[in-house]
């Protein structure tokens, strides 16, 4: 499945205008400090915070996630979201809270073991 | 220099936190400055400034913010209107919920002798709705000072909360804890590179308020304590490494 498919099926706002949709996502992470997505966050993961923050890009690009879901409505400055267009990091935000968002992912099958 | 110190309107600090008794702490060590910094208030500072009138003892008034991503930043000031003005700011912000003293302990304004006023009511050891960098900058424009807290520990420090110090954020400095020395947590910190770092005591008892950072200033002004921590014009900081002292 890939980010863009994740986005479409929970209605996640597609934040930025360079962002890559196409990314696979192979599993999921959920943490608000930066600190611990930098160690836990493996790539293809879909990660989900509800920080807003500049250096959000910078741990998303270092660990290679396929997006960032950015929950409780927080929305990222001016200067994310042109970086995570430089970087073609896909961020999507929602109003709905992480756990919320974290049972839709399990329910769409992030996750779990892909066949084939 | 002590610049971040908790007096009983923190919910954290011990009831000893009061003007008199933190003067003479202050006093005890030699410190030639203290700063008051209670939670997302300043509403004792002047009780402490009054506690300190002819004792030498300089007493910056201040406060501990807690930003949006929950990072703890030390705001200083010269002068108790412009903390004052950022205090108004954090209480629009702060909004209405309640403190329940049974949770989270008694938040008590108290004056110079340390009689207590009253209790505060708002909720003050929460986050502010302001992201970090317009907290930065809000303090800046207020003419203050500002300083990350207790950068090196594990819960509302901006390594652990934001992974690393961001990189054009416009801090004048930074603080470690007694549990960190400076050496290794510059080398250990992507973005420390350029800031000077103090280690204060973040006192909530009396025997916390620490003389681990000494200051070369011409005079104890928070325009001084800006050109220490940037190591210019001849002032400067050092934090003393001997960090295992006895903690109680």
């Amino acid at each position: 499945m890939t980010v863009g498919e994740i986005a479409a099926a929970l209605h996640l706002e597609v934040i930025g205008a360079n962002a890559d949709l196409s990314r696979e996502v192979r599993g999921g992470y959920a943490s608000d400090l930066l600190s611990c997505a930098m160690a836990g966050a493996k790539p293809g993961d879909v990660w989900v915070t509800l920080q807003a923050h500049l250096n959000v890009v910078a741990v998303a690009s270092l660990t290679e996630v396929a997006g960032v879901i950015i929950t409780e409505g927080a929305r990222p400055d001016a200067d994310t979201v042109k970086r995570a267009d430089q970087e073609s990091i896909a961020l999507l935000g929602t109003k709905e809270d992480t756990f919320s968002t974290v049972a839709r992912l399990v329910k769409l099958g992030v996750g779990e073991p892909v066949s084939g | 220099m002590d610049l971040h110190l908790h007096t009983v309107l923190s919910a954290c600090a011990e009831i000893e936190m009061l003007p008199p008794l933190i003067v003479e702490r202050a006093l005890e060590l030699g410190l030639a400055a203290i700063a008051i910094t209670d939670h997302n208030s300043a509403e004792n500072a002047g009780a402490v400034r009054e506690a300190a009138l002819g004792s030498g003892l300089v007493v910056f008034p201040g406060m501990e913010l807690r930003t949006r991503e929950e990072v703890d930043l030390l705001a200083l000031f010269e002068e108790e209107g412009a903390a004052l003005a950022l205090q108004e700011r954090v209480y629009q912000a702060l909004g209405e919920d309640r403190n329940r003293p049974e949770f989270f302990g008694e938040q008590i304004v108290v004056d110079a002798e340390g009689n207590p006023i009253r209790q505060c009511n708002r909720l003050l050891q929460r986050a502010l709705p302001f992201p970090i960098g317009p907290a930065v900058e809000l303090v800046k424009s207020l003419g203050g000072l500002c300083i990350a807290a207790h950068a090196d520990r594990p819960t509302y420090g901006i390594v652990s909360n934001l992974g690393f110090i961001p990189p054009g954020l416009p801090l004048d400095g930074v603080e470690i804890s007694r549990y960190s020395e400076v050496d290794a947590f510059r080398q250990g910190t992507p973005g420390a590179a350029g800031l000077g770092v103090a280690s204060f005591g973040d006192a909530h008892r009396l025997s916390e308020i620490s003389d681990r950072t000494e200051m070369w200033l011409e005079d104890a002004t928070l325009g001084e304590v800006d050109l220490a921590f940037r190591q210019a014009a001849g002032r400067r900081l050092r934090v003393r490494p001997d960090r295992h002292r006895e903690q109680s």
